[in-house]
């Protein structure tokens, strides 16, 4: 007989994952609006109180739509020391990192420079950011790696960033969002590839953004859940546009990893691109191979949230027509819809693919010895 | 099944909800208007800590159009993925054939009869002129 009380109730299942992983999509949150200043020139301080952010969509800041839960997060993941969800290191460590046994989290920091109007104010947030990474995350617990954020509605600028940053190993990739002011093919970002590529850094794209474009293809939909699905839908379109542009063919060592958007859709994409590859191969001539082929070469996936079909069959034919060595385990901590490590992979998978679901993959892709 | 006293009523009032382990169960304790409820603190979904979510009303609809709000406070959400379950029986709402919390159940029992026992309240001092929370487990 045995009864304890406590002020806060359990964190949910501890050590759950006996083996190490690697969490490939972590949001770190800023614990006052102010964190950043003083990563930011004086000048920056004041415009954004005189003017404040201003981005490609309609609403002035914040999300297009608005969300399940908190801060779009966990609500059992406030920091006790106060500030929102994702924004101390020592209540990640304690609740994600140690728990878990995470060897490797990537960070992808969301709400920064991305999108805004102002491409001086969006380079400034990102190197801001940027700095900010290493200084509150990296510095502090080698197991966190950055992703450099850059302003991407301005080529010259994020490739600049992104070559500062060259041979820093605080960083693992750089950080795109799916919605952006055109599709993610096409030539205005094409230098933020040629410089990814140059620096041997992979190219994330995490669904959301602030391009000003509905979420769907047919316009603005009524429902938060509509944005939820409709992650997949826009992640395709950009990753369309990211083949058929032609952009693996000119940067032929570009590796690109589609960040919380599904996996599902990606066999039933490539099919309907070659098929249309056949018959208007003259419409798109600077393509030397099959769509399919492209994306298999060059994309990455992480898995949260995870496919989740009634039949764990379904879900294993669609990994094997991927590879089981393209799929990146991430949870989204602190984001309401983390996945936990215990529950995501089914039954069925031999250790050799679950180590690499976990673990392997992310080490090899991200060069994480 | 052993009965434990937890708190003395007063401890509890309603609105208020208490976070407790018993024999290494995390379990969590309502008071919603006078009432009381036990459950345990873990998601059969995917292991989150639920008695954390706020609670809220039922929302259901007979026809398009035609929205009722009903079981104000009676609803749990869980704190991660929003799954709302029955705070009276554990029954998920979102997937009620596969999931089901663990519901305990709570009563108030005067002081004279938990001195009596079969309870075990070791952590208590039981006064005879006081009601105690006792949940069965």
């Amino acid at each position: 007989m045995n009864i304890q009380f406590r002020d806060r109730p359990e964190q949910g299942p501890a050590a759950s994952v006996k083996t190490a992983i690697a969490d490939c999509d972590i949001h770190p949150a800023r614990a006052t609006p102010t964190e950043l200043y003083p990563y930011l020139a004086k000048r920056w301080h004041e415009h954004l109180q005189t003017y404040g952010k201003h981005a490609y969509q309609g609403m002035m800041e914040g999300p297009p739509y608005p969300k399940a839960q908190p801060n779009a997060s966990r609500r059992d993941a406030y920091p006790p020391e106060g500030g929102p969800q994702g924004s101390s290191l020592s209540f990640m460590q304690k609740q994600l990192l140690d728990p878990n046994n995470v060897a490797l989290g990537v960070l992808n920091p969301l709400q920064t420079g991305q999108g805004l109007r102002n491409q001086d104010l969006a380079a400034a947030l990102a190197t801001a950011i940027n700095d900010w990474q290493i200084e509150k995350w990296t510095a502090r617990d080698s197991r966190l790696k950055g992703s450099v954020v850059v302003a991407n509605e301005d080529g010259p600028a994020a490739a600049a960033e992104i070559r500062k940053r060259a041979g820093d190993r605080n960083f693992v990739q750089v950080l795109l969002l799916s919605r952006n002011v055109e599709p993610l093919g096409q030539r205005r970002y094409w230098p933020i590839y040629e410089a990814a590529q140059e620096v041997g850094l992979p190219v994330g794209v995490h669904a959301f953004g602030f391009g000003g474009n509905p979420i769907t293809a047919s316009g603005w939909p009524s429902y938060y859940i509509e944005e939820m699905v409709g992650h997949s839908q826009c992640q395709q379109t950009a990753l369309a546009s990211l083949v058929l542009e032609g952009v693996f063919e000119r940067y032929p060592k570009l590796k690109m990893v589609m960040v919380e958007a599904g996996f599902g859709w990606a066999p039933s994409l490539a099919w309907r691109l070659d098929k249309n590859f056949e018959r208007l191969h003259s419409e798109v001539p600077h393509l030397k191979r099959r769509p399919s082929e492209y994306i298999r070469d060059h994309i990455w996936w992480t898995t949260q949230p995870m496919e989740d079909p009634e039949r764990r069959d379904h879900l294993f034919e669609l990994i094997e027509w991927i590879g089981w060595d393209k799929l990146l385990f991430a949870t989204d901590y602190p984001h309401w819809d983390y996945d936990e490590p215990s529950r995501v992979l089914p039954a069925g998978v031999s250790d050799a693919n679950r180590e690499a679901f976990y673990l392997g993959n992310a080490k090899k892709l991200y060069g994480i010895a | 099944m052993v009965r434990h006293v937890i708190a003395p009523v007063d401890e509890l009032p309603p609105g208020t909800r208490k976070f407790l382990v018993i024999d290494e169960r995390p379990i969590a304790v309502f008071n919603i208007k006078g009432e009381f409820f036990g459950l345990l603190n873990r998601c059969p979904h995917q292991g989150a800590a639920l008695c954390e979510g706020p609670l809220i009303g039922l929302a259901t609809s007979s026809d398009p159009g035609e929205i009722e709000y009903t079981r104000l406070g009676e609803i749990l959400r869980c704190p991660w993925h929003g799954w709302e379950f029955d705070i009276r029986t554990g029954q998920s709402y979102c997937d009620p054939k596969r999931f089901r919390a663990r519901a305990y159940p709570v009563n108030v029992e005067p002081g004279s009869a938990v001195v009596k026992g079969p309870y075990v309240a070791e952590t208590l001092a039981v006064s005879v002129e006081s009601d105690y929370v006792v949940v069965d487990l």
